[in-house]
């Protein structure tokens, strides 16, 4: 249906994105396919091999799966902070990452973690690692005939220290800034591995590797803290709006980055 | 059921069908056959229209109608709806058209209306109707609004101001001359709309047998739009019925006339058929009333002990476009200011600006939060450069309960001298210091500091005209099968109305809340009625309840007097009926209306007046004063700017509380409100006039994860005014909230020096001022 449409087709998942747009009529597809009948989008499966989570499976569904809190923590961590909890019995994993909104928390996350998106199409199955799905703000590397199937996460040891820190003016807002972390501590207690997402206060979601760079092979001291802060900073690429200044943001996501870091040891301490 | 019915928490008259899902708002009225109407609706601030293509819209199946100003103007008086209270400060008369002609003045302006089958059909058609605009250049800045090379908001007016006055007493420039101590500030302060679940909508029918139109329309005031609708359509006034069904909350803007009111009613005659309109969230951002931007620039002259001595300025005042309801918003802000303090000389002029954006008119508080911070915000600023307690420099300031009742040296905007009937405004700071522990709060501040948290500590006063005169009629009448009705001009507008109403009836006729009914809202229930506003319909419309309500119990003892022959110090009601007071003889209320009604031919017993219906109007022209204060507790994260409410403290006194819990619920409200101002709402324009925050994701409302612990403290200084000692509180809790909390974040803030000279303050902004503060503190140290 998607190839025959030629373009005037939408496929429609929570519809929480897609609907609103239809209401102030700044989109009027002449069909919607509805993906809620494909069994084959939904579920969460976990092995050896990582997490790997359909499409169409709702937050709702996301959030309740307490395996996730060890098999990807970063992903239920960002749950909580996704909209509120009507939004989140029908909004999907797979319209979240295809609508590709800068501003919202999971493509930040699956791009910290490396993760893979599924896509089939009229020329077949393809698996796009997260950093090159993402084009630009709500641009992905999706064509007209593709469907997004599924998200897969590399496996995550059980020794990763990680944090995910935001900050809305009010909870369940699209937030100013957030950051996803993880990192790993080295024989040596160094810091290895870094991966630092951005969420908001960029144009497309990605992760800071000059700050990551700042943190690897460092003890995650005071200073160093400090200066993978300041670097987060200045790497962000925030642009003025009625909501805030690219100042404010930029200033922002040191702020978070240093919380997400303390949040994150203080995790290690508790192991 | 009987049992005492005032004072007490009797259960809601609206909860029933409410919580059954059998309200009735004006979208669940559905008369066969209606169409639906949609407005196309400028797209630009300011421009000329040079043409309208309708023809696409018309060719579109299920489309019966479209309708521009010029299709309209054979069949109107006027085109104009000249609603303005009046006021001798005008410079120019700025009434809005029904449609836009020949100039849009603000973005979303009507310009013309499509009558289709539904509103999806309508909307398409609307999408298809061409405007053709030549963009003119647009205000939307009250800053630079007046400036000679501005632009005009309508492009042939001299210039954008369209009222000026000033409100002055006592010799304000020789206190400033002498006194001790002067400051200045600027303060910039926003409000944003109303926002009610429900937005505006209508559904109109006109019958052409008996030529008779009816709307159910979703306003605050059914009277004034019945007077309108005449006035438009040329219409008798028995010839025009409205009625407000159940609404979904008002808070001011509904109260204002529009012109999609006018349209919906004439597209209904003209194409003899029902049409409605619903307005939806983005018409609400963009064409319901709101009051949005003040800016004051004030001097304040006290002496060294912190006394006030005069304080005058100038306020520069965002009206919108047209005139919508007058200048009462700014006249509320002035009079508001040296309300609640001793304040000797005043002189504050303000000058109302137009500005190409959606008109102004009064949302819950009507302009009287922005008076009460800026005094309030000042007296927090005396008190630090004089080193005195914020709360002691209130408490050294406020009128003094002995001085009860206080004439104030002004008068309210209809002319009647103010006059601050009771109260004890220090007892009422006093209390909620008291309970918010203000003189142990010090510790908990300086132990939070400790652990790197800032808590602040923040309070406002604040005195309110409530009960605006002159009248709301209500007519008390007892039904055949023995049920009192009672019917006003009032409207419940979901502040329990109808509850309050039948208390008060209740309390003379039997004690039994199930056998009153009320009727609000309906033209054709009481000829006469203003509506629901400043805070005024249980001081109007209950007094006038109260006097109808005595009168109907004289009357049915009277005759139950001479029906049971029994003196009539010896009967009581009691439930429906009267009875002789300790035995089993009674007579029911409806064998009482029988016996009144008369047989043909036979003499009324004892020649008692016919029937069983009293209406009373009582006319009270001074307003109560209802006061209070509010105590806020914060705690700001001063790198990402977010301001935490952690509790509020509000000690009121309205007088005599008919009703705790409704009076709770107003309260509470208001005070969400109030946190919405101080935090949260803002309607922001770009500067050629666009609005930006034109859904619920961009114009942010306190919701349950903003709410505080809120402690109500009830104090009641019944006014001497009316019969029931009742003052209004529909709108207190709004009114300190924005400077207590202010007030608070800049406690917290303390360490840093930040002054705040704005509300409502966002996160960024406060973030900015953090930084600015501790750039200016290291310039010092260094
Ligand atoms: C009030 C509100 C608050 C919100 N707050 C947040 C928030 O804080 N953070 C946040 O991240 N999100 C937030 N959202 C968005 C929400 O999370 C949405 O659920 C999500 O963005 C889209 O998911 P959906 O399933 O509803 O997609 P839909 O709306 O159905 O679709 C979105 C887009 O993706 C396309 N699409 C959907 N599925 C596929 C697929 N499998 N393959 C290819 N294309 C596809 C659709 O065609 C459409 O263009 C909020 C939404 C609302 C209404």
């Amino acid at each position: 249906m998607l190839m025959e449409a030629d373009g005037e087709a939408k496929l429609l998942a929570g519809g929480q994105t897609l609907l609103p747009v239809m209401a102030f009529r700044l989109a009027a597809p002449a069909i919607l396919i509805d993906l809620s009948g494909v069994q084959e989008l939904k579920g969460i499966s976990i092995d050896d091999t990582g997490v790997r989570i359909g499409a169409m499976t709702t937050w709702r569904d996301i959030e309740d799966d307490q395996r996730l809190r060890t098999a990807a923590p970063l992903v239920s961590a960002a749950i909580e902070h996704i909209a509120h909890y009507q939004i989140r019995n029908r909004g999907t994993i797979g319209g979240s990452l295809s609508h590709a909104d800068p501003a919202a928390e999971m493509p930040g996350v699956v791009v910290a973690c490396d993760a893979c998106l599924e896509i089939v199409g009229s020329n077949g199955m393809r698996s796009v690692p997260a950093n090159e799905f993402f084009l630009g703000p709500l641009t992905t590397c999706l064509s007209a005939d593709e469907v997004l199937t599924a998200v897969r996460f590399p496996p995550w040891p059980a020794t990763r220290l990680w944090a995910f820190e935001e900050f809305a003016q009010r909870r369940g807002d699209f937030a100013y800034a957030g950051i996803a972390l993880f990192h790993e501590t080295g024989a040596t207690g160094l810091v290895e591995n870094a991966h630092i997402g951005l969420i908001g206060a960029t144009s497309v979601p990605r992760r800071l590797g000059v700050a990551e760079a700042a943190l690897n092979g460092r003890r995650l001291d005071g200073e160093t803290i400090a200066a993978a802060a300041q670097l987060a900073s200045s790497e962000a690429d925030a642009e003025d709006d009625i909501h805030a200044s690219a100042a404010y943001r930029k200033a922002l996501v040191g702020t978070l980055l240093e919380r997400a870091l303390k949040a994150a040891a203080e995790r290690a301490e508790a192991l | 059921m009987t049992g005492k019915t005032i004072g007490v928490s009797v259960p809601r008259l609206e909860d029933l069908p409410l919580v059954r899902g059998a309200g009735r708002f004006v979208d669940d009225i559905h008369l066969p056959g209606a169409w639906e109407a949609a407005f196309v609706r400028s797209t630009h601030a300011h421009a000329l229209i040079k043409h309208v293509d309708t023809a696409a819209a018309l060719a579109l199946p299920g489309v019966y109608g479209v309708f521009v100003l010029a299709d309209l103007l054979p069949h109107v008086a006027t085109h104009l709806l000249a609603v303005g209270l009046p006021s001798p400060s005008y410079r120019q008369i700025v009434d809005r058209p029904i449609l836009a002609g020949e100039e849009v003045v603000y973005a979303g302006e009507p310009i013309a209306v499509v009558i289709a089958d539904n509103r999806y059909i309508a909307e398409d058609a609307a999408g298809l109707i061409e405007v053709d605009y030549e963009p003119l250049p647009a205000v939307s800045d009250i800053r630079n609004a007046l400036d000679e090379a501005a632009p005009r908001t309508h492009r042939n007016a001299p210039h954008n101001l369209v009222a000026e006055m000033q409100l002055a007493f006592g010799d304000v420039d020789a206190a400033f001359a002498s006194a001790p101590r002067t400051r200045s500030e600027q303060f910039f302060l926003h409000r944003g709309g109303s926002h009610s679940m429900e937005g505006r909508g209508l559904i109109a029918y006109f019958d052409k047998i008996d030529g008779i139109l009816t709307t159910y329309n979703s306003t605050q005031t059914p009277h004034a739009a019945k007077r309108l609708l005449c006035d438009i359509l040329r219409l008798e006034d028995d010839k025009v019925r409205v009625i407000t069904p159940d609404l979904g909350g008002g808070f001011g803007p509904k109260l204002v006339f529009y012109q999609e009111e006018a349209v919906v009613c004439l597209a209904a005659k003209l194409l003899g058929n029902p049409v409605k309109w619903i307005e939806d969230r983005r018409e609400h951002f963009i064409s319901s009333a709101q009051e949005r931007d003040q800016r004051w620039d004030v001097e304040i002259a006290y002496d060294h002990d912190g006394l006030i001595l005069g304080v005058r300025g100038l306020v520069l005042h965002d009206h919108g476009a047209y005139t919508a309801r007058g200048v009462n918003v700014p006249y509320g802000s002035l009079s508001a200011l040296p309300l609640a303090y001793e304040v000797p000389t005043y002189r504050m002029g303000v000058k109302l600006v137009l500005t190409n954006t959606v008109p102004v008119a009064p949302v819950r508080g009507a302009g009287q939060p922005q008076g009460i911070f800026v005094i309030e915000r000042l007296l927090d600023m005396m008190a630090d450069e004089l080193g005195l307690d914020r709360a002691e420099i209130r408490r050294r300031n406020l009128v003094p309960a002995e001085q009860m009742p206080r004439t104030k040296p002004f008068v309210t905007r209809g002319g009647i001298k103010v006059v601050m009937d009771s109260g004890d405004y220090p007892a009422s700071q006093q209390q909620a210091l008291d309970r918010a522990d203000w003189d142990g709060f010090h510790n908990r501040q300086a132990a939070a500091r400790t652990d790197g948290r800032y808590v602040g500590l923040g309070v406002a006063n604040y005195v309110e005209g409530t009960g605006r005169g002159p009248y709301e009629p209500v007519t008390v009448r007892i039904t055949n099968a023995g049920k009192v009705q009672v019917s006003s001009g009032a409207v419940a507008m979901g502040q329990s109305t109808k509850t309050m109403l039948a208390q008060i009836v209740a309390d003379q006729l039997g004690h039994d809340m199930d056998n009153i009914a009320v009727t609000t809202g309906d033209t054709a229930a009481t000829t006469l009625g203003f509506g629901g506003f400043n805070s005024r319909q249980t001081v109007l419309a209950g007094s006038s309840a109260h006097a109808a309500a005595i009168k109907m119990h004289d009357k049915l003892i009277k005759v139950s007097s001479v029906l049971l022959e029994v003196a009539e110090e010896d009967l009581e009601i009691y439930g429906n009926r009267v009875r002789v007071k300790g035995s089993d003889a009674e007579v029911s209320f409806a064998a009482i209306l029988q016996a009144v009604s008369g047989i043909p031919g036979f003499r009324l017993p004892d020649n008692i007046s016919p029937g069983l219906e009293f209406t009373e109007q009582v006319v009270i022209d001074p307003m109560t004063y209802a006061s209070g204060s509010a105590v806020a507790e914060v705690e700001v994260d001063i790198d990402t700017g977010h301001v935490a409410v952690h509790r509020i403290v509000f000690a009121h006194d309205c007088g005599r509380v008919l009703h705790p819990q409704i009076v709770d619920g107003q309260v509470l409200g208001g005070i969400m409100h109030g946190l919405g101002n101080a935090l949260f709402e803002r309607m922001i324009y770009d500067e050629n006039g666009q609005p930006i925050t034109t859904t619920f994701a961009d114009y942010l409302l306190a919701g349950a994860d903003e709410t505080p612990n809120m402690e109500l403290i009830h104090l009641s200084a019944p006014t001497p005014l009316n019969a029931l000692g009742i003052k209004g509180v529909g709108e207190s809790g709004v009114l300190p909230i924005p400077a207590a909390v202010i007030s608070a974040v800049e406690n917290a803030l303390s360490p840093f020096g930040v002054k705040i000279t704005q509300a409502p303050i966002s996160p960024p902004e406060l973030v900015a001022l953090i930084v600015a503060a501790r750039n200016r503190q290291s310039v010092t140290a260094s």
